[in-house]
């Protein structure tokens, strides 16, 4: 028997990488869209009522999960970045540049939802409270890093300057993550506690996982047919790339 | 390497000195910048107690933008940055020197000037106080920062626009902390916390921002 069951380094070539990011997308996308569409079910006709804050609350279920995304997002792209300035792997760059508009839509999407929700809970669209501001700065750090890499011509000189700009703005995620914590504005303490029971309705906090998991099958789904057009721009000079364009595929 | 750091500072001090004219636009700036603001506003002295920290800090954040791309530019243009980089001192070295180098010319007038323009807008002695020393705190690590902005945009065709676009968002969190300390002393409370974190802040990018920056003057001139 072979003593590498799985030859790690064997997709972290761009060429072998193109097919199976493919295979990747198709299944993610289906995956996606059965989770979403359970989810949003289960959000807007399973889940109960909120004693408090009535039908409105239903959008927390796009908005947290939205936030958890952004936030996430942005450390993969970070770790991304640092794998590719560490071992000087392109993939890894592409990945991070594959993932930034999907990180920039959760970041807007989430400041968008909670603006909606803010208008009927709070009495208004925007409050300049901690948690809301660093979000927004997190929407910024990924239009500077979008920008950045559009406006340097030579492309190893794009990745490596944008990876650098990712590693630095990674020091604002703990600062929104912990925002709620360490000042108290407007924006609510978090209701889901990993090591104590939740305050939350059981099937709210369902149907709520079910809506991530569903964002994290569409942003792998996004992700990856994006990465596949990253590729096949950045490779479009090589044989492979000419080859398959050839056969039409 | 102590030498090292004093012959680089003395050299952008004395390239500085001899172009006096940059300093002065970075400073005039800063004036006039606060200056605009009861003009737009009001001159009503309730009104002005209340946004001058604000004011005076966000002012002090551009104008030392203003200044961010001539730390390695010139150097960058005429190769000597690449001798700096190919030669055996360590790099960190060279950018803590160039970095202090500008915070002299660009951010050390505006701490200077700050006082006078916070007594336009009718701050207390301890305010002004305040506003003094958070600006003493907050002005180094927004050159610390700034200079990683500005090392990644070397040579860019939209380099100042990008700068901005990448350096202010880095830049919220001592605005936040800086104009705090005043605020704070202001209504009475004592900016004591604000100050520990800004100082915090720029022992944390002290030591972080110069690897920052070395990591992508080592891209640029690739």
């Amino acid at each position: 028997m072979s003593s590498r069951l799985i030859n790690w380094f064997k997709f972290s070539s761009p060429t072998t990488f193109y097919p199976l990011a493919g295979k990747i997308s198709w299944v993610a996308a289906i995956i996606a869209i059965a989770l979403i569409g359970y989810g949003l079910y289960m959000s807007f006709f399973v889940a109960p009522t909120d004693y408090k804050q009535g039908e409105g609350y239903r959008i927390i279920f796009v908005h947290v999960p939205a936030s958890w995304m952004s936030m996430f997002i942005y450390v993969i792209m970070a770790g991304w970045a640092a794998l590719g300035l560490v071992f000087n792997t392109r993939l890894s760059m592409m990945m991070a540049q594959a993932l930034a508009p999907t990180g920039a839509m959760f970041a807007f999407l989430s400041l968008w939802t909670g603006s909606f929700w803010g208008k009927p809970m709070w009495g208004t669209w925007w409050v300049w409270d901690a948690r809301i501001t660093s979000e927004l700065i997190l929407l910024f750090l990924y239009l500077g890093y979008m920008a950045l890499r559009s406006a340097i011509d030579d492309p190893r000189r794009a990745d490596r300057a944008s990876g650098i700009l990712l590693l630095v703005g990674v020091v604002n995620v703990p600062i929104i993550y912990f925002s709620v914590k360490w000042w108290n504005t407007l924006h609510q303490g978090s209701t889901i506690k990993l090591n104590e029971e939740s305050t939350m309705d059981d099937t709210m906090l369902t149907a709520m996982l079910i809506m991530t998991l569903g964002f994290w099958a569409y942003s792998i789904a996004v992700a990856m047919a994006r990465v596949r057009t990253v590729i096949l721009e950045r490779e479009r000079s090589s044989t492979w790339v000419r080859e398959l364009v050839n056969e039409g595929r | 390497m102590l030498e090292t750091l004093f012959w680089i500072i003395r050299r952008d001090l004395t390239i500085a000195l001899r172009r006096r004219a940059d300093i002065f636009t970075t400073l005039i700036f800063f004036v006039i910048v606060v200056s605009l603001f009861p003009l737009g506003i009001g001159p009503e002295l309730e009104t002005l107690r209340l946004i001058a920290p604000g004011v005076v800090w966000v002012g002090a954040l551009l104008a030392s933008m203003l200044a961010l791309e001539q730390i390695f530019s010139a150097d960058h243009r005429d190769g000597t940055l690449e001798q700096m980089l190919l030669s055996p001192q360590p790099v960190s070295v060279l950018v803590v020197g160039k970095v202090l180098a500008h915070w002299l010319v660009s951010g050390v007038p505006l701490v200077l000037i700050a006082p006078l323009l916070g007594l336009q807008y009718d701050l207390s002695w301890e305010a002004l106080q305040a506003l003094i020393i958070s600006l003493l705190l907050g002005t180094p690590t927004l050159s610390l920062i700034g200079a990683i902005g500005a090392a990644l945009t070397l040579g860019l065709r939209s380099g100042g626009v990008l700068l901005a676009l990448l350096v202010l968002p880095l830049y919220i969190p001592v605005l936040i902390f800086g104009a705090g300390a005043v605020e704070a002393t202001v209504s009475g409370l004592g900016g004591q916390a604000h100050l520990s974190m800004l100082g915090a802040i720029l022992v944390a990018s002290l030591v972080l921002a110069p690897l920052a920056v070395t990591a992508a003057l080592r891209v640029a001139e690739d």
